[in-house]
């Protein structure tokens, strides 16, 4: 709408007509007080704390809820206001325990800011306090009636933003309490429950303390800790979460998730994972020392020195003797983009072996290989919160990309955006969707078949032709569309869909997979057949690597060869795939197997060694979410005795006699950065270190310095030399396309894709050591919300 | 046929049910007849009526608890086979609507929203019921009682007692 000219504060601000008051007022950097106002929910004008002047008006008038029009002023600090605010102020600490030494809240706690601003600190009110006890609704979701002051944001941030219901306001007047979806009456213990997703965005919504987080109540204070914006390692979103941190005797423990950092391409949304299951981190099976199995079949602790030396020689004893075709190496899905980069550099350059794999969770290489020859046409997970128009194909978001899920409801919410949908499953995002198709079991074939323009593969889709033939025309009239594609579609069947979305102007894809840095394994060459950036096997890109073009063992092949006796020895890197791939651990037996994990998984208790290693809160690197989207990874977490990946390889590399150099090429570059070489302050390469983090720097002067592969990343791999350093180290998401004009893949690969199956409450091998996710999970035997049943608004 | 299979209420009352969803624009508009309709039937609010409801009306049951609880008219729980309430509001407070409480208070031995021990009278203190013209006034079930005095009470406690009360639904 047209820009309008109003006058707040005798202050002219200009902003488009139709905008609220309160956001006009923000934008110009006037702040105006509200707690029922959370901006992209529904108005409320409960809570009376926004009150303005507006001139001429005989009432005051709540910003929050005043839509600005051409000349209006506004007064927003007045002694008349003022009183008024600190009236309200007076009503709402009516109940209020102002506990705040004790309350989670205190020290962030809007109402808190509030009272202190406007002094509310005498009543006039006399009358007992309406005491009543805390509830724990789920073990993630507690609830303190007294400190709520029922501003209504977690009724609509539950209905609304997360589409659940499961709060609501019961009773009336001054004995209104929010009320959970499971009561009392109904529960075999008679205490209220929450029925839903646990996301805790009611929390995170709550400005004061009456909701808090079963992980962080009373355990700290906000100032007590650090917050590192970092990325949650769970599913393949990417969400920014920042780490509340806290120094303990051997290390450091993370005691809080939450997004308080909003600059991240999640905006406000985290899900229970990214908020509650960091646990894993402090888990008390954590390994903290290098095992190794002695003559005796035993693992048994060993020192580093010792275990590096036992694995180098080992190594290099095989790849001399043997060759490195008879050794494999198994990258994970959560390492950074540094670490897996490096995995396959040491796997094809030092242990000379293509045998490299992962565990695939989504065609990324089909992908990139049907975008071949195109540009701008991979979607960012920002995409997903301004497109009008969204296909959604396979995949559940509500459960495996949560943060997907949230911007898609936002977008339809609040910008109008429609959502199609195409399922085998009755997913929960169809109640969003404009239009949704329920798919024929193992239909998803036939749909992209009959999307492509072949009519016969319709029946075996759906059973309503005609009903899919409107569906595919209405999609091509669509603008702006854009596809997000689950892991159900590969190899042909992608290709295409994509074909079809590409016969759609400006209609844009993305591949949804399951964990943090699925596309990063891919997209880093952890492959037996590609090089990193999905280019080819012997490609002069890579001419240093040296000449090997023949694809190397995948995941399933190394097991067989292992089985076979062949395999000669074992890398695994951050994955499990015993448990995940079902290996018979008798497969092993012949093969030296060394594993870097942070427990005793199904994979480590067969290793010869086990090296204690770092998670992703513990190291710092980059990660690509499955949209493309690069973002820096920070350390927040630390515990003594674990190492991170990227030291291990190096470690190991070196034991094994390769030339450390030319592995990760540091040392170079910025030397000039190191400033002060003459006078009192030189060689004080500490104060050096702490004004180049000032300046979002870092100095590669250590061979364990990410930082330093990442340039190689950035020189060599298609797509990523597009990387912008400042925005990655200022913490801003980038995206990236794979640079699909090197992409030439040929012939017919093998379908290796595993998707995980994750739930909301389920996320790997990792999942198994989060303490809040297995009471999560138990939590969820019981009741579910029955979704045939829509909200009243 | 009802819209619902296995209805808990009455055929008679499950048909009204079936229209009462039909005559409004937005079909949750029936909600708060619709409680009050079942708490006729049943004499209450229960769990099993708010599924039904929630259920003939596309809401969730949490929805349904929401109005349900704002209405201090819509009880969750048992009243007696006679609900007297006893208006205090201020035309009925100035004309000794609180001596007439105390008396039902006294001669039933219960207390607001409190059920006599064999079931028959409950007691309510209720705010304004319409009959500020003949204070103070009560009423019982749906049956009104004005121009009271302790001894008038005292006759039509004992009618009620007695059978010969008129039970308006």
């Amino acid at each position: 709408m047209a820009d309008v000219t109003i006058t707040v504060d005798g202050k002219k601000v200009t902003a488009p007509a139709g905008t609220l008051l309160i956001e006009a007022c923000k934008t110009a950097g006037i702040e105006i007080p509200a707690f029922c106002y959370y901006p992209g929910l529904s108005l409320q004008g409960a809570c009376r704390m926004c009150v303005v002047r507006q001139e001429k008006n005989p009432k005051l008038a709540t910003a929050c809820t005043t839509a600005i029009a051409d000349g209006q002023v506004f007064f927003t600090e007045t002694p008349e206001i003022t009183q008024a605010r600190k009236a309200t102020l007076q009503l709402l600490l009516g109940n209020h325990p102002l506990d705040c030494p004790v309350c989670d809240a205190g020290g962030e706690c809007e109402l808190q800011d509030m009272t202190f601003k406007y002094g509310a600190a005498d009543s006039f009110y006399a009358e007992p306090k309406n005491h009543r006890e805390e509830q724990k609704w789920s073990p993630v979701v507690y609830f303190d009636r007294p400190r709520c002051i029922l501003c209504y944001r977690c009724v609509r941030m539950c209905g609304e933003g997360m589409d659940v219901f499961a709060l609501g306001i019961q009773n009336r007047g001054s004995s209104s309490v929010i009320a959970p979806n499971s009561p009392a009456a109904l529960n075999p213990d008679d205490l209220a429950h929450v029925d839903c997703e646990q996301c805790g965005m009611c929390i995170d919504a709550c400005p004061v303390g009456a909701l808090t987080s079963g992980t962080y109540r009373y355990k700290t204070r906000p100032w007590e800790m650090n917050h590192v914006a970092t990325v949650c390692t769970h599913c393949g979103d990417g969400c920014k979460t920042t780490l509340g941190v806290r120094s303990t005797s051997d290390g450091a423990e993370i005691v809080r998730g939450d997004n308080r950092d909003k600059s991240g391409m999640n905006g406000d949304f985290l899900c229970n994972k990214g908020r509650y299951a960091f646990d894993f981190a402090n888990h008390d099976d954590r390994i903290t020392t290098p095992l190794v199995r002695n003559a005796a079949g035993k693992l048994e602790a060993a020192s580093w020195e010792a275990a590096f030396d036992h694995i180098g020689r080992k190594l290099r004893m095989d790849v001399d003797t043997r060759g490195g075709e008879t050794i494999g190496v198994i990258g994970g899905n959560r390492l950074t983009n540094e670490e897996a980069y490096l995995l396959q550099k040491f796997a094809r350059t030092v242990l000379k072996t293509n045998n490299i794999d992962h565990h695939r969770t989504a065609d990324h290489v089909a992908f990139a290989q049907a975008l071949a020859g195109q540009s701008g046409r991979t979607a960012s997970l920002r995409d997903t919160l301004t497109s009008k128009t969204v296909l959604v194909v396979g995949g559940d978001p509500s459960n495996q990309s949560p943060a997907t899920a949230w911007n898609l409801r936002t977008a339809v919410r609040n910008s109008g955006a429609k959502l199609y949908i195409a399922n085998t499953e009755d997913i929960k995002l169809r109640r969003q969707a404009k239009a949704f198709v329920k798919l024929q079991p193992f239909g998803y074939g036939a749909l992209a078949g009959f999307l492509a323009g072949d009519d016969s593969a319709g029946s075996s889709a759906v059973n309503d032709v005609e009903a899919l033939k409107t569906f595919r025309e209405t999609l091509k009239a669509a603008e702006g569309l854009l596809i997000l594609v689950g892991s159900e579609l590969r190899g042909g069947d992608l290709k295409k869909l994509v074909e079809f979305g590409l016969s759609i102007p400006d209609a844009k894809f993305a591949l949804l997979s399951d964990y943090v840095n699925s596309r990063g394994a891919a997209d880093m060459g952890l492959l037996p057949d590609m090089l990193p950036g999905y280019t080819p096997l012997g490609s002069e890109r890579f001419a240093e690597y040296g000449k090997a073009s023949t694809p190397g063992l995948d995941m399933l092949e190394m097991f067989d060869a292992a089985a076979a006796g062949k395999l000669s020895a074992l890398y695994v890197v951050g994955a499990n795939p015993v448990l995940r791939y079902g290996i018979d651990s008798a497969a092993l037996k012949d093969t030296f197997v060394v594993v870097q994990e942070m427990f005793m998984t199904e994979t480590a208790v067969l290793a010869d060694v086990v090296l204690p290693a770092a998670n992703l809160y513990e190291k710092a690197g980059s990660v690509t979410n499955h949209y493309g989207d690069l973002q820096q990874v920070n350390k927040a977490g630390d515990r003594a005795g674990v190492r991170s990946d990227f030291e291990m390889i190096v470690r190991v590399a070196d034991k094994m006699g390769a030339h450390i150099p030319t592995l990760i090429p540091f040392g170079k570059g910025l030397r000039s950065d190191m400033g002060q070489t003459r006078g009192a302050q030189s060689g004080e390469a500490d104060r050096h270190a702490v004004w180049l983090t000032a300046q979002n720097l870092e100095p590669r002067l250590s061979p364990f310095d990410p930082m330093a592969i990442l340039d190689e990343i950035q020189r060599l791999v298609p797509g990523y030399d597009k990387v912008l350093r400042l925005q990655l180290l200022s913490g801003n998401d980038q995206h990236l396309e794979t640079d699909s004009t090197l992409v030439q893949i040929a012939g017919q690969r093998k379908d290796l894709v595993l998707p995980s199956g994750d739930t909301l409450f389920t996320s790997g091998t990792l999942g198994h050591y989060s303490a809040m996710l297995l009471d999560l999970q138990a939590n969820e035997s019981r009741r579910l919300p029955v979704l045939d049943q829509t909200a009243a608004d | 046929m009802s819209a619902i299979a296995n209805s808990i209420f009455s055929p008679e009352a499950a048909a009204r049910f079936d229209k009462l969803a039909t005559i409004y624009p937005v079909k949750r508009s029936a909600l708060v007849p619709m409680l009050l309709y079942a708490q006729d039937e049943i004499g209450y609010v229960s769990e099993a009526a708010i599924q039904e409801i929630a259920k003939r009306l596309d809401l969730f049951d949490l929805d349904v608890r929401n109005v349900l609880s704002y209405y201090s008219m819509l009880r969750t729980k048992p009243a007696g086979k006679y609900n007297v309430q006893v208006c205090t509001n201020i035309s009925c407070m100035l004309r000794g609507g609180y001596e007439i409480l105390d008396h039902c208070k006294a001669k039933l031995g219960i207390g607001h929203k409190q059920v006599t021990a064999d079931g028959q009278f409950s007691l309510e203190e209720v705010e304004c019921i319409g009959a500020c013209c003949w204070a103070p006034a009560m009423q019982v079930n749906y049956d009104f009682h004005d121009d009271l005095t302790t001894i008038k009470v005292d006759a039509i406690l004992q009618d009620y007692a007695e059978g010969r009360g008129k039970d308006v639904k």
